[in-house]
């Protein structure tokens, strides 16, 4: 253990700890910006500066590790000074119109201010205003926000290993862009948007769409309905002030319904007819010696990603669509013949914890009569959290709602899909199942659960045993492209998430995500899925019904039509 | 003559493209001497020396070579530091192109008694014919088996490289340096690791500035003891001075530390070349304090001029004579290092332009009170909290002219009328 | 010479970027590098090309942008300063009728402002096409200018 003393207070922590995480456990909160949990000390800001005595300068604390005797000022004059200096030279250099921005109020350089008492600016505005980056459906990039923290450009580089976003040119004419300032639909961004994840203020955000939403709810005759991902029940409780991994299912049903969605449904429904369809996919592959391994494509991200750097490989991946397309197909025809809905008046929209999703629902190959979109709207759990904030509705008040029929059940294999390892434990219990012919002894897949970059398990299928994998970010995923187009893959079937820890880590989640905050809802999922009273995907009796009345068998032409797509590779030359 | 020419003492005099011609001149003799010498040895004469780094900082020389010697290879890099881009500094270009080998002397000998694997010799893109010779050199040397495989039958492999720098003074900072020769933008990495633990692609790395290399033969041939006679108490040995600006005679002198300015400027700069009285002088490089005539009595010495809360610099002497204002020259100062910021830490980033739009205010007379402290608080600040020297340094002309140039300040501000504030 | 006969010459390993961009702009006549260079370059070092364009937006040498035959860098530091740069840059501007920052319309030269070259002892100082030129005073130039432009056909 290391004894120092912060503001006078004698405090004890173990080696190598840094001063600001020495001051935080001792209830001592240094002000930061640059600062990510989980993301590498960059030291850029210079906001956590603190004096210590004996040294010349003022060091960072959140880069400076404590030292035996050392005393330590977090609030002298000397540092509070040079804390507001700083965040004047930031907001010099700053696009500062905060009530016309969607950070306002939940912005961390605003809350950096106003701790400070800026209440006035010394320093003459420099910023040099470069445009707007809006040319893509799922991400808005405005540099003239940006503070140059450097936290996109960190997990765009080290956790996705994409490296489209750099910091360009020096100075103060440093800016955050990709190549040649271009836009970043004419990049390799898979739209994940980890970067709007990380973001400490409004330069990097989701495209909003929750106008065009309102626009629809209030439409006289538009029957606008919605589906949940499985991801967002154990996420959205943040948004409104509850703990991470709170499980808010009910009561979101019931939100929404008060925004005026005229049914809501549960994207688990689709995932459970995902699973059927996939299942049956991986099994005729195996049985017909089809392309192996076999990759889920439910991920719109990981789809991108192959399509741009692994053209190659992309008979692996599954023809399914992802469960929200699946489920944007079937409201489109099945739903609207049932319900008697006039598909002009019909409105579908789906609430994902995923950017990429907005991209995806725009994809030519999603839209059933070859002219809309299946899915008309894609909202983030954080736009959602929004609407409902903008309706005043007080949440925590609500009485917990079931989801609407004809899609009311849905399974606990389903409700894991957002999670890493949830599809592939997801189409085990059935596949496993399907092939043996006899039940699961313990359909707890443990092996492939867990924030392990990549994974792997082994399970017999007839008298075979064969070896899966899941992986999760995509500098994984590109380990395991390289080993298919390489032909040396040992997998029949893998899983991959581009975000990390799976989709309860997508770049639409609450802010402030961090490793601790994904186990809380990856913890939560499967809590989720211990209480659901049907666990397997291939016990659904409405998927049964499902394919009674309408699909006829899986992998057929209906299934085909509807269910299933194709792929485009998209190289720059 | 206050000149001491010990590490200069073959420029200008041996062809530099000769390798025989510094053979002829005791060269490769201490490195001959230092392959049959114990490593902690040679260590410990280079600590008895005192010497500091010669690139600006000062850093003590033999703690960088216990701090690689103690790391664990096999792969650990020597690398000498060139890049020399502060305004005033010409005395690494004069090394290189007038005594090459004795760079490469005191380079390879680091490297044995520390063990490094490789070296590499950065020096900046501008310095076309120093790097010529430099690559000669290193040609040479090879030739005659003092770079390469098994070096004079020692058993030591060592060879090293040259980089070039593309147009960037921040590259002569450490990490910076290193980003360079990883590829990379020239921005400095959060310390620590410090090099010698974590440097050149991961590896233990050593940089000192070649001028400190050049001194390491002649530690290593009369003892750090006998070197640690010439100077002064906390600066041992020579300094490579540069005079230039306004100076009658412009060029590089070699003197041991302890001579004041002014003998450097009087009596080897024989005053101004206009004939004018010396208004200011700027030590060190655009980094360094600016300093009216009377302060010309200092002593050069490490220590002195850490009163100024900077570094000596690189040894550039500017003289500037009375025809120039100090906003003629901190305007220039500014501009120079807010074109270098690396971009990568808040205050110097956005802090230059500030400062440069605060002079400016001064220079048409529009300043008010406020100003002048807004100008001296935001030097300050940028001082303390700036990532690397380059802005930990820069607001330095500005802070000393703000204590010995007060009044040139007070005479622009525009007041009474604001005097008090807005 | 042209860019994939440059680039065989060095090993595919990320820290040869700075290498082959300067060798390979110092070889072309515009002293720029385009955009298909910049995807050429980034295959060949298997990095993207955001990379790359952040190695050539930080450093001086490189220029996205096309520049004339000759590119003339005045230096604009204080130890020329106090030695009548000011004028120098004066006589440059009238001679070839361009500011900083601008090509002559022949594509001939560009005229640019550049950090202290190191050379203090013989002020004022400017670089020319990887040559350096120093104790400048308007004849110099005038005949310096004039070898340069005789040099084109």
């Amino acid at each position: 253990m290391v004894n120092l003393r912060i503001n006078s207070i004698d405090i004890s922590v173990p080696e190598n700890t840094t001063i600001l995480n020495a001051a935080k456990a001792n209830n001592i909160k240094i002000p930061t910006l640059c600062y990510y949990e989980d993301l590498g000390i960059k030291s850029d800001c210079r906001i956590c500066v603190v004096e210590i005595e004996g040294q010349k300068g003022l060091s960072t604390s959140c880069s400076t590790m404590v030292k035996e005797g050392m005393v330590v000022k977090t609030n002298s004059p000397r540092v509070l000074n040079a804390r507001k200096t700083i965040t004047e030279l930031i907001l010099a250099n700053h696009d500062a119109n905060c009530t016309a921005c969607a950070k306002n109020l939940n912005c961390e350089l605003q809350a950096l201010a106003n701790k400070l008492g800026i209440d006035h600016n010394r320093f003459e505005t420099v910023l040099k205003v470069r445009p707007i980056d809006d040319n893509n459906p799922s991400i808005v990039r405005n540099p003239n926000r940006c503070i140059k923290c450097g936290r996109c450009i960190d997990v765009c580089k080290n956790i996705q290993g994409i490296n489209v976003l750099e910091m360009m040119g020096r100075s103060h004419d440093a800016a955050v862009t990709p190549a040649y300032g271009r836009y970043l639909s004419e990049e390799f961004c898979t739209f994940c948007g980890q970067c709007s994840s990380v973001c400490p203020v409004g330069a990097i955000l989701e495209k909003d769409d929750t106008d065009r939403v309102w626009k629809a709810l209030h439409e006289p005759n538009k029957k606008v309905i919605v589906q949940i991902a499985p991801a967002v029940r154990v996420s959205l409780g943040e948004e409104i002030g509850a703990k991470a991994g709170s499980i808010v299912t009910g009561k979101l049903v019931a939100a929404l319904k008060l925004l005026g969605f005229y049914q809501v449904f549960d994207t688990d429904f689709t995932a459970d007819l995902t699973i059927i369809e996939e299942g049956n996919e991986l099994i005729r592959r195996v049985a017909e010696g089809g392309v192996l391994p076999m990759i889920t494509s439910c991920c719109p991200g990981w789809i991108s990603f192959a399509e741009q750097h692994y053209p190659e490989i992309l008979d692996h991946l599954s023809t399914c669509k992802s469960p929200q397309q699946m489920f944007g197909a079937l409201a489109k025809t099945y739903y609207a013949d049932k319900m008697d809905i006039d598909l002009a008046d019909l409105f579908v929209v789906s609430v994902m914890p995923c950017t990429a999703k907005k991209y995806e629902a725009e994809r030519e190959e999603m839209s059933s009569d070859h002219q809309h979109p299946d899915v008309d709207a894609v909202l983030t759990t954080r736009e959602i959290g929004k609407m409902i904030r903008q309706m005043g509705i007080n949440f925590d008040k609500l009485e917990e709602a079931p989801f609407d029929n004809p899609f009311g059940i849905t399974t606990g294999a389903a409700a894991i899909f957002g999670a890493t390892g949830g599809v592939m434990e997801a189409a085990l219990r059935t596949v496993y199942e399907v092939v043996n012919k006899k039940p699961l002894k313990d359909i707890n897949f443990t092996n492939v659960r867990g924030l392990e970059g990549i994974k792997e398990a082994e399970v017999k299928l007839g008298d075979k045993v064969v070896k899966v994998a899941v992986a999760h970010t995509l500098a994984n995923a590109k380990k395991i492209a390289e080993q298919v187009k390489n032909g040396t893959s040992p997998y029949v079937f893998i899983e991959v998430m581009c975000c990390p820890g799976g989709c309860i880590g997508g770049g639409g989640q609450p802010y402030g995500t961090t490793t601790k905050t994904r186990q809380e809802r990856i913890d939560a999922t499967y809590r989720v899925d211990e209480n659901m009273p049907i666990r397997k995907s291939h016990e659904n009796p409405i998927i049964a019904e499902l394919y009674k009345e309408f699909l006829i068998a899986p992998l057929g032409e209906k299934s085909h039509h509807l269910l299933h797509t194709h792929y485009h590779p998209r190289i720059r030359s | 003559m206050i000149e001491k020419r010990v590490i200069s003492k073959r420029c200008g005099i041996i062809n530099p493209l000769s390798i025989d011609d510094y053979l002829r001149t005791d060269g490769y003799i201490v490195l001959k001497k230092a392959l049959k010498t114990d490593r902690i040895k040679l260590i410990e004469e280079v600590e008895a020396s005192r010497l500091r780094g010669r690139g600006g900082a000062g850093f003590p020389a033999y703690m960088k070579m216990v701090g690689l010697a103690k790391e664990k290879g096999p792969v650990k890099y020597v690398i000498g530091n060139a890049d020399e881009g502060e305004p005033g500094n010409f005395k690494d270009r004069y090394l290189m192109e007038n005594d090459p080998h004795q760079i490469l002397e005191g380079m390879i000998i680091v490297a044995f008694a520390t063990m490094a694997s490789h070296g590499y010799l950065y020096v900046r893109g501008e310095y076309s014919l120093p790097m010529s010779t430099m690559q000669w050199a290193i040609e040479e040397a090879r030739r005659n088996n003092f770079l390469g495989s098994n070096i004079l039958g020692s058993g030591f492999d060592f060879d090293i490289e040259i980089r070039s720098g593309a147009g960037s003074y921040v590259c002569g900072e450490e990490f910076a340096l290193i980003e360079s020769i990883e590829g990379k933008p020239g921005r400095t990495r959060v310390k620590p690791p410090f090099p010698t633990q974590k440097g050149l692609f991961g590896k233990p790395t050593l940089i000192n500035n070649i001028e400190t290399f050049s001194n390491i033969p002649l530690i290593i041939s009369i003892g750090g003891k006998k070197y640690a006679e010439t100077g002064t108490k906390s600066s041992t040995g020579t300094k490579l001075l540069c005079l230039s600006g306004n100076a009658k005679v412009k060029g590089v002198f070699e003197v041991p530390f302890g001579v004041t300015i002014r003998q450097v400027v009087e009596e080897l700069g024989q005053g101004t070349e206009s004939g004018r009285k010396i208004k200011m002088v700027q030590l060190g490089g655009a980094c360094g304090p600016i300093i009216p005539e009377y302060m010309l009595d200092m002593v050069i010495d490490y220590e002195r001029f850490e009163e100024f809360e900077s570094k000596t610099g690189a040894g550039a002497i500017i003289v500037i004579d009375d025809r120039f204002n100090i906003f003629d020259i901190l305007m220039r100062v500014v501009r120079f290092f807010e074109h270098e910021s690396c971009g990568k830490c808040t205050p110097c980033r956005e802090g230059h332009a500030q400062l440069a739009i605060i002079i400016n205010k001064f220079i048409e007379r529009k300043a008010t009170a406020k100003d002048l402290f807004s100008l001296e608080s935001l030097a300050r600040v940028m001082h303390q909290t700036s990532l690397c020297g380059l802005g930990q340094t820069s607001p330095t002309a500005i802070i000393s002219t703000l204590r010995y140039f007060r009044e040139d300040y007070i005479e622009q501000i525009d007041y009474p009328i604001n005097m008090g504030g807005q | 010479m042209p860019l994939p006969s440059i680039l065989e010459k060095h090993p595919r390993s990320e820290d040869q970027l700075i290498e082959i961009l300067l060798e390979y702009q110092a070889a072309k006549d515009d002293h720029c590098i385009s955009q298909e260079e910049i995807l050429l370059i980034s295959h060949y070092l298997n990095i993207t090309e955001s990379k790359v364009c952040s190695v050539i937006s930080f450093y001086s040498f490189f220029s996205f942008v096309p520049r004339g035959k000759y590119v003339i860098q005045l230096c604009k530091d204080i130890p020329c300063f106090l030695n009548n740069s000011g004028n120098i840059l004066k006589v440059l501007e009238n001679l070839l009728g361009i500011t900083v920052g601008e090509t002559t319309p022949n594509r001939l030269f560009t005229l640019e402002l550049t950090s202290c070259l190191g050379c203090c002892d013989k002020p004022p100082a400017m670089r020319i096409d990887g040559k350096t030129y120093t104790n400048l005073n308007p004849d110099k130039i005038k005949v310096i200018i004039s070898e340069y432009s005789g040099k084109q056909p």
